[in-house]
């Protein structure tokens, strides 16, 4: 852990979490449609972008469990937290709507991560480099997928386009958060870690711009960002997707799958 | 996954006899009849609804499976379901192109399957009521599946036996990993192992299901062997599963639930009991457990995801118009 020096074990456990949380969370979302997508094809290609978020999601855990030093697993971290100890933004979180929903959200999540990632390319820690390395090919084409959606679904019929626009609404309120910054955000920052999301944002339109502009969508400005993702506070749907997640390690407690 | 006996196919055909018999010494001499090569009606008729029966099984195979992803109990089992059900879904798509390859389209075969002419694996018309049914259908339905897959890669028609080529290998994997989850389990805590067995209770008699009625009662079997289809009677594959998977089961400690199973020394197999034909048949009529809840999530996807295709092919349109007025207006 070339930069442990620079920043505290605390401070990076906490930005592993909430960078692990987003991805299993989200993955998990994802998960959910699996046998029910429009198309075969989406049957496939879902599956397949929740498998590497839910891979990134285990390699953070694992990261995070060891840096924390209390011994606990991925597993423990990932299912045996309560509700307000879960720190992925609320984007991540989001339940699935219809497909133009689902689709709009991946592409915020995956137009916010690229920089990211891209950032963490060069990160002072080695491990984190590496993982950057892997899902930084992998965001890539999660981009590519829901961007080639918001652009056929918003330039598409009537139907899709309505149905496009409303997700655009729905979901505004959530991209802000994104970009937070605070003081986890600031020592990753400083000690050469991460990227500060504050400074992601000229990237992130850059990304989604050309692809609302293909599309016919126009950006909604919002007034009334939400925000709490990232101290715990999160929308209902949260608890019910954390009931499903951890059903069998909260019935079956300690045993090994 | 899949196989069960072929339900419901017309081999009759009509062609005259030199053209049948030039087509039966293609089918003795072992060379592949390709998409283009001229063939018997019922040939092609038996191989669409056979190939179509198989990729309905996938398909609404990741329905009893994907009810378990998101309450996998770890995140390495979480990953692994998903890249499982995934495959399946994959075996789908390669199956459709294979039967697109005899004249039939995959809007028809979906319509097939949401109206219940097509028939699909009946073994999907029981429910997976906990996580060790994850295990056992890996392990007993991808079990039987490959059982009856590894003689369809040698089948007749060419497209149907390659696409069989590479589902054999990932259905060996995923038997691998469904067996593995039933060895954790059953060396696991008491109550993992009551699951287990449970699931192994549940599983067992309609797994045998899968590969048909006997060969007594089977109408369509001798022309499909004949035709190379099929390459083993129902009533071999369904030996064959027996005398392989008792083993794996005796050896991780749990009990299968037929007293008359037990190793005939003269025949060298097991020797089994009855299976229960009328509850195979009400199955296969559509009244199991899950047949109406199967069928419907299907039906609810496809309702659900008319949009979505209809603004795909709408999108594509505007943009070959686009390109075609920008051609113009350079010329």
């Amino acid at each position: 852990m070339a930069a442990a020096a620079a920043v505290s074990g605390e401070a990076l456990t906490a930005f592993l979490l909430r960078l692990a949380d987003d991805h299993l969370i989200i993955g998990h979302r994802l998960s959910e449609w699996c046998g029910h997508a429009p198309m075969l094809e989406e049957d496939l290609a879902m599956p397949n972008m929740a498998l590497d978020l839910i891979g990134q999601a285990r390699t953070l855990y694992q990261y995070a469990g060891e840096v924390e030093g209390k011994g606990r697993d991925e597993d423990q971290i990932a299912y045996v937290r309560r509700e307000r100890d879960y720190v992925n933004c609320l984007m991540a979180e989001r339940e699935n709507g219809d497909f133009a929903h689902t689709m709009l959200r991946q592409l915020h999540f995956a137009a916010f991560m690229q920089p990211l990632w891209q950032g963490m390319l060069s990160s002072r820690d080695e491990r984190l480099a590496g993982i950057a390395a892997k899902a930084e090919k992998e965001v890539a084409y999660h981009i590519r997928h829901a961007g080639e959606w918001v652009v056929r679904l918003g330039d598409g019929t009537e139907e899709s386009t309505r149905r496009m626009k409303a997700a655009v609404e729905a979901l505004a309120p959530y991209v802000d958060e994104l970009f937070e910054s605070d003081a986890v955000t600031k020592a990753m920052a400083e000690a050469g870690i991460a990227p500060d999301p504050a400074t992601l944002r000229p990237a992130f339109d850059a990304i989604v711009g050309p692809i609302f502009a293909e599309a016919g969508l126009a950006w909604v400005e919002t007034q009334h960002g939400q925000t709490g993702g990232r101290q715990g506070r999160h929308g209902e749907a949260l608890g019910f997707l954390l009931a499903e997640l951890q059903h069998m390690q909260r019935t079956y407690p300690g045993m090994i799958w | 996954m899949y196989s069960q006996g072929l339900i419901g196919a017309k081999t009759e055909t009509t062609e005259d006899e030199a053209f049948l018999a030039a087509f039966q010494a293609r089918i003795d001499a072992e060379e592949k009849i390709e998409p283009n090569d001229p063939m018997p009606e019922g040939y092609r008729r038996t191989l669409i609804r056979q190939i179509g029966q198989h990729a309905h099984s996938e398909i609404v195979g990741m329905l009893p499976e994907g009810n378990w992803i998101t309450r996998a109990p770890s995140l390495r089992r979480k990953a692994a379901l998903l890249a499982k059900v995934q495959d399946e879904g994959g075996h789908g798509l390669y199956l459709y192109s294979a039967a697109e390859t005899l004249g039939v389209s995959r809007e028809e075969m979906t319509e097939e399957l949401l109206s219940g002419k097509a028939k699909y694996s009946s073994i999907f018309n029981y429910p997976t009521l906990t996580w060790a049914d994850i295990g056992a259908i890996g392990w007993l339905v991808d079990g039987a599946a490959i059982m009856n897959q590894i003689p369809l890669c040698r089948c007749s028609y060419g497209p149907y036996a390659r696409a069989m080529i590479r589902v054999c290998k990932e259905e060996s994997f995923h038997q691998r990993q469904g067996y593995e989850i039933m060895m954790t389990l059953a060396r696991g805590t008491p109550e993992q192992k009551e699951m287990a067995q449970d699931a192994l209770n549940r599983w067992w008699w309609p797994s045998l299901m899968m590969f048909g009625p006997h060969d007594a009662d089977s109408q369509h079997g001798d022309q499909s062997m004949k035709w190379k289809i099929k390459r083993f009677t129902n009533d071999e594959l369904r030996q064959k599963f027996v005398d392989a998977t008792v083993p794996q089961g005796e050896f991780i400690g749990l009990t299968f639930p037929d007293p008359d199973l037990k190793w005939n020394e003269e025949k060298g197999g097991y020797d089994f009991g009855a299976i229960d034909w009328d509850e195979f048949w009400r199955v296969v009529k559509g009244h199991g457990p899950m047949n109406r809840e199967r069928i419907a999530a299907r039906q609810k996807a496809w309702d659900d995801g008319a949009w979505v295709r209809e603004a795909a092919l709408a999108h594509a349109e505007k943009r070959k118009a686009r390109r075609a007025a920008a051609k113009m207006a350079a010329e």
